[in-house]
């Protein structure tokens, strides 16, 4: 098993005909995923070849679920069509919507929030990687081939970070990664990830990588000190970032005293999670729990 | 983005909210001619983007144009706190009956917008929030709905405002949402909102974060920049549209993706314990794509910072394969040529690695260092600046 998306996922493409949806939607192809469908209200009915493979233009998100029988989009629209390109997924009752767009207002995305409470959409980002069950289908941006499939977990703020931990733990494999981004509002949290990941036989172990900003890793201690028995190494990014300044990720700011990288690793650490103070060091401790 | 006091309470009256009549100086005689035009005692404060004005020195009240000159004087140049004054705001004095506190603000932890509201303002509010909690109305808003008059009268009762104020407070509440929401606010404060002897309720000090996110809706935000006090190299930096923030270190640190290069600072300042305290100089994300143009622009940038001593660039090849970023690299030195004079740890991984390693070590660049692995990439790299 995997989290949020298997083999049977059936994918489509939100922006699949601007530059970043169109490579990316190559990639995804590549690596064995079931690209059914794009949508664009001004190309619905064309379909595009992507290598060999055609994949036809729909004229909305719902148009494609029901020619399709899709369950995943991913979203690559620019950010000023970004929010009504993912309430179109919302309304559609979409299960999965992965938004990979940087740089949406706050205001849009947690409008976005409300507006999805209480509906059937599973949303992971913005601002984020997408997610990989290697061997299986891969939503997003990571790359396919630097892992396989495996027994660890992996959820992530950052989407270089996520490679760097497939990569250094390449050799044990993945059930699923999931990047959930780095922006102040997102959609998925580590705490559904964790949760997702304990309810899942295949995984056996899992990887928390945090950074500056916020309160979701202490509340992820919370949770996996509650509920999660499975082990937990964890890592944290941004000791020596400056108060008050943004580190790239719009939600990568230390306000005050608040959301430090010091406060984060001491409440995961309470919790019972090995944290690693390198991101090699944190691959070793998991191998340690793996025994591999 | 954080607006100045004298940019946010331009801001507010804009969309309606009660402000009192004043305006911005950068000399002592812009100070005495805003005093003039007002023609009453007024205040004269500081504006710097930091707390504790008051105590520092920077709010002073000056009963006439000429005393207005003397005390911009005064204040004008003064360091509160490391902040530099370019600026004072010239307003008109207004006697105080009550000092009240109101706000909204983005909540990550609910991911929604919440008010927060007092009727016991002017202290710093997060000492009443801690001191005396059930003083602070907490009010989360539906983001999807937003503050209408019933929302805004829902806030100012359970803040507990007095009736002969209360519809005053109301209107301002609704004003308040319209700054918060319209303009893509992340924060609006007004500590305090205060009620004069005439019973009229103003906003006497606001503060107020702008998301730069937005900015493709707000041309007109470009403006608020504080351009004058951004970090030379910060500001070259950003022209190039480059992610970068200026620290005080001595590695200058080029990485792709925000958490990679958050772990990058944080792996050299380790390193750098044992090399009598080096420090990373600097964060700079050049993005997933990498590309030689832009690898050239970081490098140049980081170049040109006289802090540093050496360089580690520390990518992970995902999207863009290890052997086109060796490239970049090889291509960025030759572009740079003489003007490369720092030693350059590189370390890389992932996607085609073995290949750009090949590129790297067969360009044989005199300043160039590969190092397998982070850690030891970064040990190199603070040795080299130590």
């Amino acid at each position: 098993m995997s989290i949020f998306l298997n083999e049977n996922s059936k994918v489509i493409v939100q922006g699949m005909t601007g530059s970043e949806g169109s490579k990316h939607t190559s990639r995804m192809l590549a690596s064995g995923t079931a690209i059914v469908g794009g949508v664009n209200p001004r190309k619905a009915g064309t379909s595009v070849d992507f290598d060999g493979t055609s994949v036809p233009v729909f004229g909305s998100v719902a148009d494609a679920m029901k020619e399709t029988g899709a369950d995943v989009s991913v979203i690559f629209v620019p950010p000023p069509f970004a929010k009504a390109a993912v309430i179109e997924a919302v309304d559609a009752q979409i299960g999965l919507a992965v938004v990979i767009t940087e740089g949406i207002p706050v205001h849009d995305s947690t409008y976005v929030w409300a507006h999805a409470q209480g509906g059937s959409t599973r949303i992971i980002g913005p601002n984020c990687p997408g997610l990989i069950s290697p061997g299986r289908s891969n939503a997003g941006i990571i790359p396919a081939n630097i892992t396989k499939q495996g027994k660890i977990g992996l959820v992530s703020k950052s989407g270089t970070l996520t490679y760097q931990m497939m990569y250094e733990l390449r050799d044990i494999g993945f059930s699923t990664a999931v990047g959930i981004g780095g922006d102040p509002v997102i959609g998925t949290t580590h705490i559904d990830c964790l949760q997702a990941f304990q309810e899942d036989p295949e995984t056996e172990a899992i990887v928390m990588i945090g950074e500056i900003g916020g309160d979701a890793e202490e509340r992820a201690a919370d949770f996996i000190k509650a509920n999660v028995t499975k082990p937990v190494v964890g890592y944290v990014a941004g000791f020596t970032a400056p108060e008050g300044k943004t580190m790239g990720h719009a939600g990568a700011i230390v306000s005050g005293s608040a959301g430090t990288a010091q406060a984060k690793k001491e409440a995961l650490e309470a919790a019972g999670v090995r944290v690693g103070k390198t991101p090699s060091e944190t691959a070793k401790l998991m191998r340690e729990i793996v025994g591999a | 983005m954080d607006l100045f006091e004298y940019q946010a309470r331009d801001l507010l009256a804009s969309h309606g909210v009660p402000v009192l009549p004043g305006g911005v100086a950068e000399t002592p005689e812009q100070a005495e001619a805003i005093a003039r035009e007002i023609g009453q005692t007024v205040v004269v404060k500081a504006q710097v983007k930091t707390g504790g004005r008051g105590k520092a020195g920077g709010v002073k009240l000056a009963d006439n144009p000429e005393d207005a000159k003397a005390r911009a004087q005064d204040i004008l140049g003064l360091d509160i706190k490391g902040h530099i004054t370019h600026r004072v705001m010239v307003a008109q004095a207004s006697d105080i009956a009550e000092e009240y506190y109101f706000s909204y603000l983005l909540d990550r932890s609910n991911r929604t917008f919440l008010a927060m509201a007092s009727v016991e303002g002017g202290m710093e509010i997060e000492q009443l929030a801690v001191e005396r909690p059930e003083a602070l109305a907490r009010i989360p808003i539906d983001a999807s709905v937003g503050v209408d008059t019933a929302k805004a009268a829902e806030i100012v009762d359970a803040a507990g405002f007095a009736p002969e104020v209360r519809d005053q407070v109301i209107a301002i509440a609704v004003q308040l949402w319209d700054v918060f929401a319209k303009e893509d606010a992340t924060l609006v404060e007004v500590n305090p909102l205060a009620k004069a002897p005439d019973g009229t309720v103003l906003a006497l000090d606001a503060k107020v974060t702008l998301d730069e996110n937005a900015g493709f809706r707000h041309a007109e935000h470009a403006a608020l920049e504080d351009a004058a006090a951004a970090d030379p190299l910060e500001a070259a930096a950003k022209e190039k549209d480059l992610n970068y923030v200026k620290l005080e270190g001595e590695v200058g640190i080029i990485g792709n993706g925000a958490g990679l290069v958050m772990s990058t600072l944080d792996v050299v300042a380790y390193a750098g314990e044992d090399f009598g305290g080096v420090r990373p100089a600097n964060f700079l994300d050049i993005g997933g794509g990498a590309s030689a143009e832009v690898m050239a622009n970081g490098l140049g940038i980081i170049l040109s910072d006289p802090a540093v001593k050496s360089v580690f660039v520390n990518v992970f090849g995902g999207i863009t394969a290890c052997d086109a970023v060796a490239n970049g690299i090889v291509a960025a030195l030759q572009q740079l040529g003489d003007q490369a004079t720092k030693p350059l740890v590189v370390r890389l991984d992932g996607n085609n690695v073995e290949e750009g390693r090949r590129i790297l070590a067969e360009a044989n660049h005199p300043l160039v260092t590969l190092v397998d692995t982070m850690d030891g990439a970064a040990r190199r790299a603070a040795e080299l600046a130590a």
